[in-house]
């Protein structure tokens, strides 16, 4: 198979029999505990986030989209190319791992050079290369260091150079910024958007941070079990949440019951009023900043919603303290620390609990 | 700060401790060996306990033969042998080994033992031995004297020089006006010997009795040069020999009638 | 609080101020001294009975500097061979999986186990020229090995292979086959990848595997002289050598003795760095 370089904006070396670009595949991957099935489509220039909690898949369909695991059904069409019986090395695809996997023997630049020299690029030429990506991620005076001297900011920078050298036409990102701390986090999360944002064909990126997703990509599939639970905006997805997990993730009291106008019968038992008007089966969702606690039943509050709970755990969020209760319904409440010592709140008081209608959200389920 | 060289000090008198004391008891286990019961001056029928004959390597069939003749005549004894080549037998008697009796291929290596003083009484010849050409059944290459040997591409094994059966073919070879390069030298005349069996080696040039000893495995070839190197082989008692009687014993069996006539059938020459 | 300083070697007790009761406990410090001194004694007895007057004449002999010729050319030889043919095992052994793989590693190490003049028997019944194998060499090519020093050669590899081969497959299993996959995504072939990731990461692991080889080699003698006999110059090899002069020129054999103990130390010192940093 010929290893011609290939640039930004050319289409993948095969016969376009659609004129379908970008990525649409099927993902069919018979594991031990479960079974994967997921469909993927992206267009050039998007970046799709994979989200969901560990062992649901998501580094699995990662493999299977770079070829480094076998489908065991489905399709995979980059650009119109069929690349499922394409070998890894064939394919134009690049991966950032998630401990970049930089070849420790070799120098930064070298190792930004190991893919144009792989696909036919002579010495010189591929050091060139590397030394304008290099320069790009604003690495150029690290270009002759070994990766062991590199902080882990650079590393991941290197990493992505090196991924990009190779003029993929799918960039897979496996948990890219995991293995930075919180802070060199912040800034390479900024980086990668700008990088992201300017690559031209598809890249998907697996992760389990929702501040990772939320910021990087234009679209997510959150993925459970194997499965699409959910796919939108992030900013659809964190208003309308599906599953508990998504609900968890953006910090939200999430429930699932039958609504009958501006009343919603929750599956849990106790009924909500909500502004909206619906029928059927609905989500309905509140975060724990809308939640009011009472000590005594509260007589003059306007707030139709009104439980009778317990106190099941506390525990400090952010500069507040958040309240598990338990009880008619389970919900998660966030109090200020002053007005928790004012209530006297500790496991197993007894409180109510209200939300107002105009704070809750119902949808279709 | 003082406790460290002290505590380094009594280390090193235990560690010593210890080794001398393994030293020790491997000494004492190497020397239980040879308890076996020596009654001075006894005859052949109060023989008992282990002889060691260290014995050149073209010794072995014929005095295998003899052990079990000596064994059966003395009940209770054990005859155990050591062939070799007769340099790295002496060279092994210098350095200690325990052994009753030497029978050496040639003068020259038994030489070796007595010169060193381990030789109870002056050795005696027994036999004396022939050299012969042996070759790979059916004799392919015509070979039908030293000569013969020289032909290119033949593959021809010596004993080493230092062996006496390495000796005696160089004298021979030196008399015969023959330049021979050999593929290989030996360490002992079985070896060479081997080497045509296995059909490695074209030709070797062996003793008449490994010849005879191999049967069918190979054929001989007689050459007049072989007279004119017929090595002596000399018998000794050792001086250390951990079972003097029975060592006395064998070397008369292997001068007697009796021994003779076994060494005779292996195509020794009379000494 | 006195500056740092280098710790003594050998029995001398260090300078560095040490925690209370945290030195070399008793137990294992007399055993390893025993070793030690098991292992030093003869050597320095080599040396303390060296005929030092006479050495000088015995190492103007060519005979000397014959053999001791023949056993670098053959050792490095051989384990030039080991190496082309036993990192392709052991990574065969190490990164794939096939039917009857213990039993190919259990056979890979047999000559490690088995006595070396069977080796050189088993030598000669296949590579022989009447060998299983050997036969068609001499028939349709007029190759015969035993008696060459193709020959000493091919005995030293044989014993000195398996551990190559073992400490390569070890260095394999602990080396990260991720770096492989990821050579992979950026276009490399499973061969180009081996060649220019996988190589130069278990570097070191052939470096200790091939020295441990090449000492091996070095001082075989069983395999050495039942299959490719002794032939000054041609396979007369080092312990050859020492072991034939032995019998009557004990002068000789310390002589050569102590050359070949001058060589290996030397080269052992030398790789020593690259062999502990392995370790």
């Amino acid at each position: 198979m010929p290893k011609k370089p290939e640039h930004l904006s050319d289409p993948a070396g095969a016969p376009a029999a659609t004129a379908a670009q970008g990525l649409d595949a099927r993902l069919v991957v018979d594991r031990e505990a479960f079974r994967l099935d997921i469909a993927l489509r992206a267009a050039p220039g998007e970046v799709v986030a994979l989200l969901g909690p560990n062992g649901a898949g998501k580094t699995t369909a990662l493999r299977a989209l770079a070829g480094l695991a076998p489908l065991t059904a489905g399709h995979l069409r980059l650009d119109g190319a069929d690349l499922r019986r394409t070998p890894p090395e064939s394919r134009p695809v690049g991966v950032v791992f998630q401990d970049y996997l930089l070849f420790p023997h070799l120098t930064a630049l070298d190792n930004v050079a190991f893919g144009p020299r792989c696909r036919g690029a002579g010495k010189a030429e591929a050091r060139a290369q590397a030394a304008e990506w290099l320069d790009r991620m604003g690495l150029a005076e690290h270009a002759g260091a070994r990766p062991r001297r590199l902080s882990g900011g650079q590393a991941q920078r290197v990493a992505v150079a090196r991924a990009l050298a190779t003029h993929p036409r799918l960039l897979l990102l496996d948990e890219p910024l995991a293995a930075l701390d919180a802070r060199t986090r912040l800034e390479v999360r900024a980086q990668l958007r700008r990088h992201l944002a300017a690559f031209e064909a598809v890249a998907v990126l697996v992760t389990h941070d929702p501040l990772d997703a939320m910021v990087l990509a234009d679209r997510l599939v959150v993925v459970e079990g194997g499965r699409i639970v959910q796919e939108g905006s992030p900013s659809d997805i964190a208003r309308h949440p599906r599953t508990e997990y998504i609900a968890q993730l953006v910090g939200l009291n999430l429930y699932r019951g039958q609504a009958e106008g501006h009343t919603v019968r929750l599956a849990a038992g106790p009924a909500v009023s909500t502004t909206e008007d619906l029928s059927g089966p609905v989500f309905v969702a509140f975060p724990p900043g809308a939640v009011t606690l009472y000590r005594e039943r509260p007589t003059g509050t306007s707030a139709r919603n009104l439980w009778h709970c317990e106190v099941a755990g506390l525990e400090t969020h952010g500069d507040q303290i958040r309240v598990e209760l338990t009880g008619e319904l389970a919900l998660a409440a966030d109090l200020t620390t002053v007005a928790a010592a004012e209530l006297d709140l500790h496991p197993g008081a007894p409180v109510w609990a209200a939300v107002k209608a105009a704070q809750t959200h119902a949808y279709p389920a | 700060m003082t406790r460290f060289p002290r505590r380094t000090r009594r280390t090193r008198r235990i560690a010593g401790a210890g080794a001398a004391a393994a030293v020790l008891a491997l000494s004492a286990c190497s020397s239980s060996g040879s308890e076996s019961s020596s009654s001075p001056e006894a005859s052949g029928q109060d023989l008992t306990g282990t002889v060691t004959v260290f014995a050149a390597a073209s010794l072995k069939e014929s005095f295998t033969t003899l052990g079990e003749r000596f064994e059966k005549e003395h009940p209770g004894t054990r005859v155990t042998f050591n062939f070799g080549g007769s340099d790295s037998l002496a060279a092994g008697i210098n350095n200690g080994a325990p052994a009753d009796v030497f029978a050496a291929a040639s003068a020259k290596t038994m030489k070796l033992v007595t010169d060193e003083g381990h030789a109870a009484g002056s050795p005696g010849t027994f036999v004396r031995n022939r050299l012969e050409i042996a070759t790979v059944p059916g004799n392919p290459h015509g070979i039908d004297a030293l000569e013969d040997l020289t032909a290119s591409g033949l593959k021809v094994v010596l004993c080493d020089r230092t062996v006496p059966c390495g000796a005696a073919a160089r004298t021979a070879l030196e008399a015969g006006g023959v330049s021979l390069t050999p593929a290989s030298y030996e360490q002992d005349v079985k070896s060479a010997l081997t080497k045509v069996q296995l059909k490695e080696a074209d030709a070797a040039v062996v003793y008449r009795t490994d010849v005879k000893a191999a049967g069918d495995k190979v054929e001989g070839v007689e050459f007049p040069e072989a007279a004119e190197a017929v090595n002596d082989y000399p018998i000794a008692r050792l001086e250390n020999a951990p079972n003097p009687s029975a060592a006395k014993a064998f070397v008369a069996l292997v001068k007697s009638a009796e021994g003779q006539k076994v060494l005779g059938e292996a195509g020794f020459l009379e000494p | 609080m006195t500056g740092p300083q280098a710790p003594a070697a050998g029995r001398e007790t260090s300078r560095k101020p040490r925690a209370p009761g945290r030195g070399v406990p008793l137990a294992l410090l007399v055993p390893a001294l025993l070793g030690l001194a098991f292992l030093l004694v003869p050597l320095l007895a080599l040396l303390l009975r060296a005929p030092w007057r006479d050495l000088p004449g015995q190492l103007t002999s060519p005979a000397v500097w014959e053999a001791l010729r023949l056993s670098l050319f053959c050792a490095t030889t051989a384990t030039a061979l080991s190496m082309v043919v036993g990192v392709p095992l052991a990574w065969l052994l190490a990164r794939t999986e096939f039917p009857g793989r213990g039993l190919v590693r259990a056979l890979v190490t047999l000559p490690l186990v088995l006595p070396p003049v069977v080796g050189g028997v088993a030598l000669l019944l296949a590579l022989g020229r009447n060998g299983v194998v050997g036969q068609w060499l001499d028939a349709w090519f007029g190759v015969t090995l035993p008696f060459t020093t193709t020959g000493v050669v091919l005995a030293e590899t044989f014993v000195a292979m398996p551990f190559l081969v073992i400490s390569v497959e070890g260095t394999l299993r602990a080396a990260d086959p991720r770096y492989e996959e990821a050579a992979t995504t950026l276009g490399a072939s499973r061969f180009t990848a081996f060649r220019r990731v996988t190589l130069p990461l278990i570097a070191p692991g052939i470096a200790a595997g091939a020295v441990l080889a090449w000492a091996r080699a070095l001082g075989e003698f069983g395999a050495t002289i039942t299959f490719a006999g002794n032939f000054p110059g041609r396979t007369q090899t080092m312990p050859l050598a020492v072991y034939l002069a032995l019998q009557n020129d004990p002068a000789a054999a310390i002589a050569l003795s102590l050359v070949l103990l001058a060589v290996s130390i030397a080269v052992l010192a030398g790789l020593r760095d690259r062999w502990m940093r392995t370790a």
